[in-house]
């Protein structure tokens, strides 16, 4: 078989794969090891002594395309027998330039853009670039706009860990829970389908309040979604959380101390997984997070095993947050009436010559946003989110950065992997939950 | 000769005939896609596969995770320039008869990212049998393109593959018309089939 060569395939910064061994120098092996393990030199050196020679070692190739690594991720491990030494994650198969692409777009069309990024919590995507286009224009938008966002933004997270539920009970064999979790997180999706008109990517929230207003009958149908949910979520803690063969498979594997965790950056059920209570929707409240009452579910071990049940009782505690989100949601506007930023509502256009121009000029030009940077960050289902925008003071961003947490998360994946077995590495990437697209964007 | 060739250089007698048409109907019935996920559609597509749309009513809910046991490749996303080496070769190593679905914008025409990271549409690299449009398309949207494709081979349509080896090329928004190419003949076998 002839090997294919990849385009790009080495970078600035040198290969993109894993080298045997026999071709690095010692000094290349400290460096690598040092700088992915985070390790002091002395610690990396001493385990470049006990280094098994080249004849011992294997190293293979997993992924990209790949059923357990969530997409693209490809990952090169280094074996000696089945005990994986060292591990490189090489991502940029799914890069797509949004970055690039969303300094083409006006700040309206932005969140188009962004959404697409993380697609299993598409709203929180738009929800931060929206926040961070406010701050910029120093809007404030209505409370009504505020709490239908919160409301949105719960049950985008709780679709989500439904997913994160399905696919990790898919990767470690229990194969019902894909079916199960997909069951669930269709009840949420048919909500966003008749809210939003779209079942994922939903260009919803956008800067200035959301698109629309729920529709009529939105509470009968988030209540039917909330009393079917805990029943559900009993029968995954029977399917898995107390089962013997569920708890072998996850306790104790891919284990990461607090240090570690926040030294490689590791933000979301990551952190709070080995004992950090870090939630930015406690510590730095956004939107009206201050107003409602919800616990930050901390890990103590940060196994496989507490990442899934983090997880799992962020559902319940998300739950609770939209029970208080419907008893409080105000009535009025869902949108800012600012005439800088909002288009006028269609009902004017047709009589008004001055609210057609108004309608065209902002959907053609955009509006123009102060010069400044800024840089706003949500708590999305894998962690920290952040969007950093720069404008030079026309209708599009100068540059638009996303701090995703699946691509910062990643990074714990060779610490994690390091010593464990090459059977539980599909436990461990499954418990990071990288989502592709953000991690490449 | 293989059955790539549909027996199609006979000349067709009672037994022949008969036997082309149970072997249109096996693959039509058990076709089994390829895992090949890549971006927000393969969310769509799992969903697809799941319980509330369920695939396997088309025999289609084995995913196959390796390309030599798979006989149809949904690409189920945008494909980056990094990536469109590793799916012709996820495509290559695919047994004939292989199918392709370019499943949302993205695969078909690179969508709304019309920039330099992306292939503007995979058929570029494979040849494709149906687009599903979308954004992404909704598991319905999927099916219908599936129920296209598997109507394509049930009449024997694409068989094999075409002389430029390109697809069958059929856009499901677009629905055929007359002399095209999903000509509904009643089929010669019955057995059990979900129309």
């Amino acid at each position: 078989m002839t090997s294919i060569r990849y385009p790009g395939a080495a970078t600035s910064e040198g290969a993109q794969e894993l080298s045997a061994r026999g071709q690095m120098t010692a000094g290349e092996l400290l460096r690598e090891s040092g700088s992915v393990l985070r390790m002091s030199e002395a610690a990396a050196a001493e385990q470049a002594d006990r280094a098994p020679g080249d004849q011992e070692t294997m190293i293979i190739n997993m992924g990209p395309q790949h059923p357990s690594t969530h997409g693209v991720l490809r990952l090169m491990l280094e074996l000696e027998g089945e005990t994986v030494l060292r591990s490189k994650p090489i991502v940029g198969y799914l890069h797509t330039g949004m970055e690039k692409t969303g300094e083409d777009l006006t700040y309206l069309q932005g969140p188009t853009n962004v959404t697409r990024m993380d697609y299993a919590a598409p709203l929180f995507n738009e929800l931060v670039f929206s926040l961070a286009t406010e701050a910029l224009l120093q809007v404030e938008i209505p409370p009504r706009a505020t709490w239908i966002r919160m409301l949105m933004t719960e049950l985008n997270r709780i679709a989500s860990h439904f997913l994160f539920l399905a696919t990790n009970g898919l990767d470690l064999g229990a194969i019902s829970m894909i079916l199960y979790g997909w069951r669930e997180r269709d009840l949420v999706l048919q909500f966003f389908e008749k809210t939003t008109g779209l079942r994922m990517n939903h260009n919803y929230i956008r800067p200035g309040g959301v698109a629309a207003d729920l529709p009529d009958g939105w509470r009968d149908d988030v209540l039917r979604i909330l009393d079917a949910l805990p029943a559900r979520l009993q029968e995954y803690d029977e399917l898995m959380t107390g089962q013997p063969i569920w708890r072998a498979r996850t306790q104790g594997v891919g284990v990461l101390t607090a240090e570690e965790a926040i030294a490689l950056g590791a933000t979301g059920p990551i952190l709070r997984a080995s004992g950090v209570p870090w939630d930015l929707r406690r510590d730095i409240p956004y939107l009206a997070y201050e107003e409602v009452d919800f616990n930050v579910v901390v890990g103590t071990y940060g196994d496989v095993f507490d990442r899934y049940a983090i997880r799992l009782n962020e559902i319940r505690e998300s739950i609770g947050l939209v029970r208080q989100i419907l008893d409080r949601i105000p009535r009025g506007d869902y949108r800012v009436q600012n005439k800088k930023v909002t288009p006028p509502p269609r009902a004017r256009i047709d009589e008004s010559m001055e609210a057609l121009i108004h309608h065209f000029k902002i959907f053609t030009e955009g509006f123009k946003v102060p010069e400044g940077e800024v840089y706003v960050a949500v708590e999305s289902p894998r962690g920290e989110l952040g969007c950093y925008l720069v404008s030079d003071g026309s209708a599009k961003p100068y540059r638009m950065h996303i701090r995703g947490p699946s691509f910062v998360n990643l990074q714990t994946l060779p610490h994690m992997l390091r010593g464990g077995l090459i059977a539980d590495a599909v436990a461990v990437i499954s418990s990071v939950d990288p989502i592709m697209g953000e991690v490449d964007r | 000769m293989g059955f790539g060739k549909g027996l199609e250089g006979l000349q067709h007698n009672f037994l022949t005939g008969n036997l082309e048409s149970v072997v249109k109907w096996a693959r039509r019935n058990s076709m089994w896609p390829a895992t090949f996920g890549l971006a927000c559609c393969a969310i769509e597509m799992m969903a697809t596969g799941a319980s509330h749309y369920d695939l396997s009513r088309f025999g289609m809910e084995v995913f196959r995770a390796s390309p030599r046991q798979a006989d149809l490749m949904i690409v189920a996303g945008r494909v980056s320039q990094k990536m469109a080496p590793v799916l012709r070769q996820v495509y290559d190593q695919m047994m004939e008869p292989k199918w392709v679905i370019s499943m949302g914008v993205c695969a078909s025409t690179g969508g709304m990212f019309n920039n330099y990271a992306l292939v503007q549409g995979v058929d570029q690299v494979v040849p494709v049998d149906v687009y599903a449009p979308g954004c992404p398309p909704n598991p319905q949207t999927l099916l219908h393109s599936i129920l296209t494709l598997h109507e394509l081979v049930r009449t024997g349509e694409i068989v094999s593959r075409r002389q430029g080896g390109g697809g069958a090329e059929v856009h499901v928004a677009q629905q055929p018309q007359g002399d095209q190419r999903v000509t509904v003949v009643r089929p010669p076998v019955h057995v059990g089939t979900p129309r």
